[in-house]
């Protein structure tokens, strides 16, 4: 096979279920290229790029190498043809050194000692790009950084013109990021080709060549690099027009329920996830906290719902502290909580759906005493929850998993929000929902507010946030930008936010 | 032709008894052929053992009296698996337990009236098998120690510790230079039904400890807790589930039943402890097919701990009418054991086949 000089997906269509992921699509890049691919999550990146490395097949549309039309039914066609993709959660087998990971799918080895020709192949690669990794080394002992220039060697190894790469930098540290740049940079002056998928706007001007923006489905923008600046980049990624706002009942907010206080928290990685933020949340306020995935929102819900330890920092339940990583007593506080992984965290899928309705709340009176369930209590519970959240269930008999998404996120819902709690923090509650559930549970969590909840909703959906609360913090790198009220801002001013500018305050 | 596996969305009760009726009977096919390799007559052979079992009222005394542990450790592993916990130890909680039972037994049995005795030999047991199946529990949530494993091996050690009693500190001095204890006094022997070894106080023991453990799985609190921990410790995690609480108290109630069913065997049968696989038999390693065929329900453990008591009398039978080798019942347990695992494939999926030519889809 020659070397792509040029790759083309004409028309490319895909969808799920109920969901549309790609839209006729057209994306093309020539050798030498380094293509951003920008977008929200959920905006189809990486069905695209899964469909180009052979993973799906789109439903519509077609793929042109050098002019030729080539057929990728799975990811061997596609290395075939030089096409390599390097997932951003390492494909690597950590107990095997560096040059036993390359080896496995390395078919040019000789018969007779292989690690040979394998190992001068591996140094030939590193000093040409500059991929500086010890090949007798086990994977576990490696850093981020390191382990994703095994990735890349792997990749180069098989002879890949074009290499996919799927957020490579949400792992890295900055200097890392750094050199990974530099290494792409080298690959793409070898005429090697590169397309990144990134939602981070800074990285994106500072390596692309090109930029190509998806939203919900579709190609919103595509433009050369010179042409374009943060703020367009923004506009493109986030859209245009907000929708109007849901009606509230007029009450101005009340008592402080939740006061977090200066809060670090670490992620799993051992990275700081949350720097140093404080927050408010009154009775009688929804307070939304926008930004892209990944800046650690995730680690503060967790460490407001009790799953997660903070290292330093305080949070005040009604003055209460919650020192400790205690979902119970984040639960007894009156802290509910509707997860951001629904299916992983907030069900039990094998049980039944009267089951799943105490669930965290089936130590409370009336559904259980010291030793006993109270079936009889749990049952009428369910039985309200289904007819006034209205899950669509032919009884409350049934495993949960037999129930669909929106009607999962209805029942979790109501769970959460029928005991009346002092604070809901829910974590993108209408992702991936259709337009009735949508609009049912934002609808519902306004209620909630109404009636004297202090609501944190946290969402990727700027629409979402602008209809449904009150004040918008918007999170960037573990630490709040701004904080504004969706009256007063504009999408422009989040979008700057959302990427890394702060703007003041009047 | 091409066949697929689907996840299957739905399932019945109705499904999951067939399902269940068809692993028994591909069970009883594939021992078959082993049989018919030994030249045996694989019909008459199994016709054979329940007749050995069911089939007279000494067959059915002693299948009674061989399903009293099997029911006992059977109930108590169903509400471990029922975590997800692996339990492979209950041969050696039943061991702990019937260590201690001795020692209740030999030291103060010669000065306590049976109605005390026998109450705290019991007592005595639960702790010994709690004891011994807790070790486990917390070498796998503080130290992340696989329980399979850990439960595995503690068998070794405990059987090795029971033959040091029987030839070292224990050895009884009536005994006349046999590996046993002393005999435990009168009044710690149990009674039995008159011309069986079935012993009443066992029996009740057994069924009302199985009914018990059920009620505790479907109808109370822990149970509950212990079912959202078996199927999603996530979702346990986010409800705040204690877990090493929960996994402690669950393997103490496990290990405890085994380490009664470890006091029945002594108090009952046996009288004295000796060599553990005299004491045993292997119940700790059936028990886990009894609460498998139960469907890990401890309640109807009664049931297949009676079916597998009869798989072992029968068994025996026909060593002896037929010239079977002894593994025969071993054979015959693991066999319906790998068809009950398989079997729970159909519960969760389904099969398609499809005639004619393949169309690349």
């Amino acid at each position: 096979m020659n070397r792509i000089l040029c790759l083309e997906m004409r028309g490319i269509s895909k969808s799920f279920v109920d969901v549309k992921a790609n839209r006729d699509i057209n994306l093309t890049i020539s050798s030498g290229e380094i293509l951003g691919l920008l977008g929200e999550n959920g905006a189809g990146k990486t069905t695209l790029m899964n469909i180009l490395y052979g993973l799906y097949r789109p439903d519509d549309g077609e793929i042109l190498v050098n002019g030729e039309v080539v057929k990728l039914r799975n990811p061997k066609d596609s290395m075939r043809v030089g096409i390599g993709m390097i997932h951003q959660h390492f494909m690597l087998v950590e107990k095997h050194t560096v040059l036993e990971n390359i080896a496995l799918g390395y078919d040019e080895a000789p018969f007779f000692f292989p690690q040979r020709t394998l190992r001068k192949r591996i140094w030939e690669l590193s000093a040409q790009y500059g991929l500086d990794v010890d090949p007798d080394k086990p994977i576990w002992e490696l850093s981020a950084g390191e382990q994703q220039r095994v990735e890349i060697i792997k990749a180069l190894s098989r002879k890949a013109d074009l290499l996919i790469m799927d957020e490579p930098t949400s792992v890295l540290t900055p200097q890392e990021t750094e050199e990974l740049f530099d290494i792409l940079r080298k690959m793409s002056s070898g005429g090697h080709s590169v397309i990144l998928i990134s939602h981070k706007l800074e990285e994106i001007l500072n390596i692309c060549n090109r930029v190509m923006v998806l939203r919900k489905g579709l190609l919103t923008g595509e433009a050369r690099i010179e042409e374009v600046d943060k703020g367009k980049l923004a506009v493109m990624m986030i859209g245009r027009q907000i929708a109007a706002a849901y009606p509230k009942a007029d009450i101005n907010p009340g008592d402080v329920v939740l006061e977090v206080t200066g809060l670090d928290v670490d992620s799993d990685r051992g990275l700081p996830a949350v720097r140093h933020l404080s927050l408010q949340v009154h009775r009688h306020e929804i307070l939304g906290i926008a930004g892209v995935s990944g800046n650690g929102q995730q680690e503060l819900v967790e460490t407001i719902t009790g799953l997660r330890q903070p290292l330093s920092g305080s949070i005040l339940m009604k003055g209460v502290p919650l020192d400790h990583a205690d979902a119970r007593k984040a639960h007894t506080l009156g802290i509910t909580h509707v997860p951001e992984e629904r299916i992983k965290y907030g069900i039990v899928p094998n049980l039944l759906l009267y089951e799943n309705s105490v669930l965290k709340r089936h130590r409370d009176a009336p559904f259980s005493s010291w030793i006993q369930m109270n079936y009889g209590a749990i049952k009428d519970h369910a039985g309200k929850l289904v007819d006034s959240f209205q899950v669509d269930t032919p009884s409350i008999n049934v495993r949960v998993k037999n129930l669909s998404g929106g009607n999962i996120q209805k029942l979790i819902l109501g769970r959460e929000i029928s005991g009346g709690p002092e604070l809901l923090v829910a974590a993108h509650p209408t992702y991936g929902l259709d337009v009735g559930a949508t609009e049912y549970i934002r609808k519902q969590i306004i209620e909630l507010r109404d009636s004297g909840g202090a609501v944190l909703l946290i969402s990727e959906d700027l629409d979402e946030l602008f209809m449904v609360c009150d004040r918008i913090a918007v999170m960037f790198e573990g630490r709040f930008m701004g904080q504004v009220t969706p009256e007063s801002c504009t999408v422009e001013e989040i979008g700057l936010m959302m990427t890394g500018s702060t703007i003041q305050e009047e | 032709m091409q066949i697929d596996l689907l996840p299957r969305e739905r399932s019945t009760a109705t499904l999951n008894l067939l399902i269940l009726l068809g692993s028994l009977l591909a069970g009883l096919l594939a021992i078959s052929v082993v049989f018919a390799l030994n030249g045996v007559n694989p019909a008459l052979a199994i016709f054979s053992i329940f007749k050995g079992s069911f089939g007279s009222w000494y067959g059915i005394k002693e299948t009674i009296t061989k399903a009293i542990p099997l029911i006992l450790i059977g109930s108590g592993l169903a509400l471990a698996y029922k975590a997800k916990f692996w339990n492979i130890g209950a041969e050696s909680q039943l061991l702990v337990g019937a260590i201690f039972s001795t020692w209740v037994g030999l030291n103060w049995g010669p000065h306590l009236p049976a109605i005390v005795l026998v109450p705290l030999m019991f007592l005595a047991a639960f702790i010994g098998g709690a004891l011994w199946g807790m070790v486990p529990a917390v070498l796998k949530i503080r130290f992340g120690i696989n329980e399979v494993i850990s439960t595995l091996m503690l068998n070794y050690i405990a059987a090795e510790f029971v033959k040091f009693l029987v030839v070292g500190p224990w050895k009884g001095a009536s005994k006349g230079g046999y590996p046993y204890t002393d005999d435990l006094p009168a009044a710690a022997i149990l009674n039995q039904f008159p011309y069986s070894r079935i012993s009443p106080v066992l029996l009740i023991l057994a069924v009302t400890g199985a009914l018990i453990l059920g009620w505790l799985v479907y109808r109370s609190r822990f149970g509950y807790e212990i079912r959202v921990i078996g199927e999603n410790t996530y979702a346990a995690k986010y409800s705040g589930i204690n877990f090493f609480r929960t996994l402690v108290v669950l393997m103490a109630i496990s290990g405890g039943m085994a380490g009664l069913a470890g006091a029945g065997e002594l108090m009952s049968i046996h009288h004295y402890l000796s060599y553990p696989d005299s004491l045993s038999a292997g119940y700790g390693f059936t028990a886990i097919i009894v609460a498998w065929l139960a469907r890990l329900n401890p309640a109807y453990t009664i049931v297949s701990g009676l079916f597998f008591a009869g798989i072992v009398v029968g068994g025996d039978a026909i060593q002896i009418s037929m010239g079977m080798p002894a593994a025969t019942v071993d054979i015959f347990n693991g066999m319906i054991l790998v068809f009950l695992i398989m079997g729970d494939f159909f519960i969760s999926h389904r099969v398609r086949i499809r005639l004619g030519r393949t169309v690349d889809a």
